[in-house]
């Protein structure tokens, strides 16, 4: 009798482990889920139901979704046109914030000739530069692109720096004694080591790129979701404005995840997690 | 033994440290040694001697105020991996895998790693199995034992060791010896210990350099007289034990008879 029992037990039990993994994780966020609807409810009440909010500024949960739909082909256009000139002006900012960074942190005439100017412009916040892009170059989107690049590149510049200018000098000695060159100390010790105060520096630079972004497309910029705000605010079309903000809540944080995860990948060798 | 490397040789070493308000500390002073190839000796002496000083200027990480340290004949004139150094924390790279530390020199210099020489090293240091693991993954000993074979994988001729097993306990210290003891026969080269340990410098070395309290100068030379292998329990190591200690005076003072006492 026994027997069979566990005999039929067995296959069952080895099918349901994805399930087994799955349901604790459900039940942990069970009470946030339960929060959302809830909240969702009562939002609902107030606008759909008892008309207690004024109404062209706070739509019912359902006009937003119905907006959401409605006008997906702009919304869409609108987030390729924010994602292309994010990621151009980011990767920019980056790139030149990096070299910045590492100029600064391992040669001394890198650090004599630029930290003047990365104390003096660095701390400006970058929309206060739009009227002098906007003159400086020929078309709005190359101004963006600069003001974005401005902005991730001040604080990746600051944390690569002080990450390289900070590496343990014993790595620098050990990798000396093993017969490692200057150029194996630059590419080999100190950037590795200077990582994880490099990946510190590329999300604060994604944090300040983001109002970057949103603060040009709304002044200068004819795209994007900056401007599809803007534009619906002018028509008084609320209910475009929050399923922007939505898409825009959405979007911004699945990006600062996918960094989060690319630095959990790269600085696995952090984690001091299994001792032997 | 006729083509034995890793002879150094310092003459007249002298070097001074600026204290940051203008003015200089000697902290070495005329030191002359010669080191036998193949020979293994430990330098004891105060803390802030010097020792880790003259260390580093045989690694080549300082440069001498005044002398000239001399490798076969060849003065030196910066680091190079024919001379290997490992300090007392072992500081492994703490992105790199047990294996991508063992294989940073060879790869740092664009050499081609012998066949086989990675399994040899990890098998010597009793590491095969975790080969893949990370630094922090890594008990003290182990990181120690990573540190001597990422230093060994460049077939230096010396071994320059600061106090490598200060920071473990007594019995994983005592395996250690052996190791280094084992290590030293086994790879024939020139070792040259920095230890707070006297028996560990009478337990491993041929020889025994004594210092003075900084800045340093030798105070005395002695002669480990007893055959390897050596025991632990040997008589003669109390002897030699109690000479050290009075060169260093660290001996009671009744022993001595230093103090009158005046009644
Ligand atoms: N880079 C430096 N600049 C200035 N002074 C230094 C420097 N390095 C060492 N010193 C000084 O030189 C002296 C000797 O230091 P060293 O580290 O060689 O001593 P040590 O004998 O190894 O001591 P310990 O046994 O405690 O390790 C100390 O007084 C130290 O302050
Ligand atoms: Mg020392």
């Amino acid at each position: 009798m026994e027997a069979t029992s566990l005999k039929t037990k067995t296959p069952a039990s080895r099918k349901s482990r994805g399930w087994d993994k799955f349901f604790p994780r459900c039940r942990r966020l069970l009470p946030l889920i339960l929060a959302l609807v809830v909240l969702i409810g009562v939002w609902n009440l107030l606008t759909t139901g008892l008309r207690l909010l004024p109404l062209p500024y706070f739509p019912g949960p359902r006009e937003i979704l119905y907006e959401l739909w409605r006008d997906r082909g702009l919304l869409g256009l609108s987030t390729v046109y924010s994602l292309r000139l994010l990621a151009i002006g980011y990767l920019v900012g980056t790139l030149g914030g990096l070299a910045a960074g590492i100029l600064m942190g391992w040669f001394k005439w890198g650090e004599y000739w630029l930290q003047p100017l990365l104390r003096f412009i660095g701390p400006v916040p970058a929309p206060a530069w739009i009227p002098l892009a906007m003159t400086l170059f020929p078309n709005s989107f190359l101004a963006s692109i600069f003001l974005l690049g401005l902005s991730s590149w001040f604080p990746v510049t600051i944390l690569t720096w002080s990450g390289i200018a900070g590496v343990n000098k014993s790595y620098l000695e050990v990798a000396r004694t093993l017969g490692a060159g200057d150029r194996v100390l630059l590419l080999r010790v100190a950037i590795p080591a200077a990582l994880p105060s490099i990946f510190v520096g590329l999300f604060m630079g994604l944090g300040l790129s983001f109002a970057t972004l949103v603060v040009a497309e709304m002044l200068g910029v004819k795209a994007g979701l900056g401007w599809y705000i803007q534009w619906a605010q002018g028509w008084a079309e609320y209910d475009k404005v929050y399923g922007a903000l939505i898409i825009m809540a959405l979007l911004f944080s699945t990006l600062l995840s996918v960094i989060f995860r690319c630095r959990d990948r790269i600085l696995a060798w952090q984690r001091g997690l299994i001792k032997w | 033994m006729a083509d034995a490397k890793g002879c150094l040789s310092l003459q007249r070493i002298t070097k001074v440290f600026p204290n940051g308000s203008g003015q200089t500390i000697p902290v070495l002073q005329d030191i002359n040694l010669e080191i036998r190839a193949g020979g293994f000796i430990s330098f004891l002496g105060p803390s802030g001697c010097g020792k880790s000083t003259l260390l580093r200027l045989m690694a080549g990480l300082e440069t001498a105020t005044g002398g000239v340290i001399y490798v076969d004949g060849e003065a030196v004139q910066g680091p190079h991996y024919s001379r290997g150094l490992v300090f007392q924390d072992p500081n492994l790279f703490p992105w790199l895998t047990v294996e991508g530390n063992l294989v940073f020199g060879p790869r740092a210099r664009g050499n081609e790693l012998e066949k086989g020489i990675l399994e040899y090293f990890l098998e010597l240091t009793g590491l095969t199995e975790f080969r893949r693991a990370f630094p922090h993954q890594l008990s003290g000993g182990m990181a120690q034992r990573a540190a001597l074979a990422r230093a060994l994988i460049n077939r230096p001729v010396v071994l320059l060791l600061d106090e490598p097993l200060g920071a473990l306990d007594a019995f994983t210290r005592m395996q250690m010896q052996d190791e280094l003891y084992r290590i030293w026969r086994a790879q024939q080269i020139t070792v040259v210990l920095v230890t707070h340990d006297i028996d560990e410098a009478i337990y491993l070395s041929e020889r025994v350099v004594v210092f003075t309290p900084r800045p340093a100068r030798i105070k005395s030379i002695l002669d480990i007289p007893l055959s390897y292998p050596r025991s632990r329990e040997n008589p003669d190591f109390f002897l030699l034990r109690n000479e050290i200690l009075k060169l260093l005076n660290l001996s009671r003072p009744e022993e001595e008879g230093e103090f009158v006492y005046a009644i």
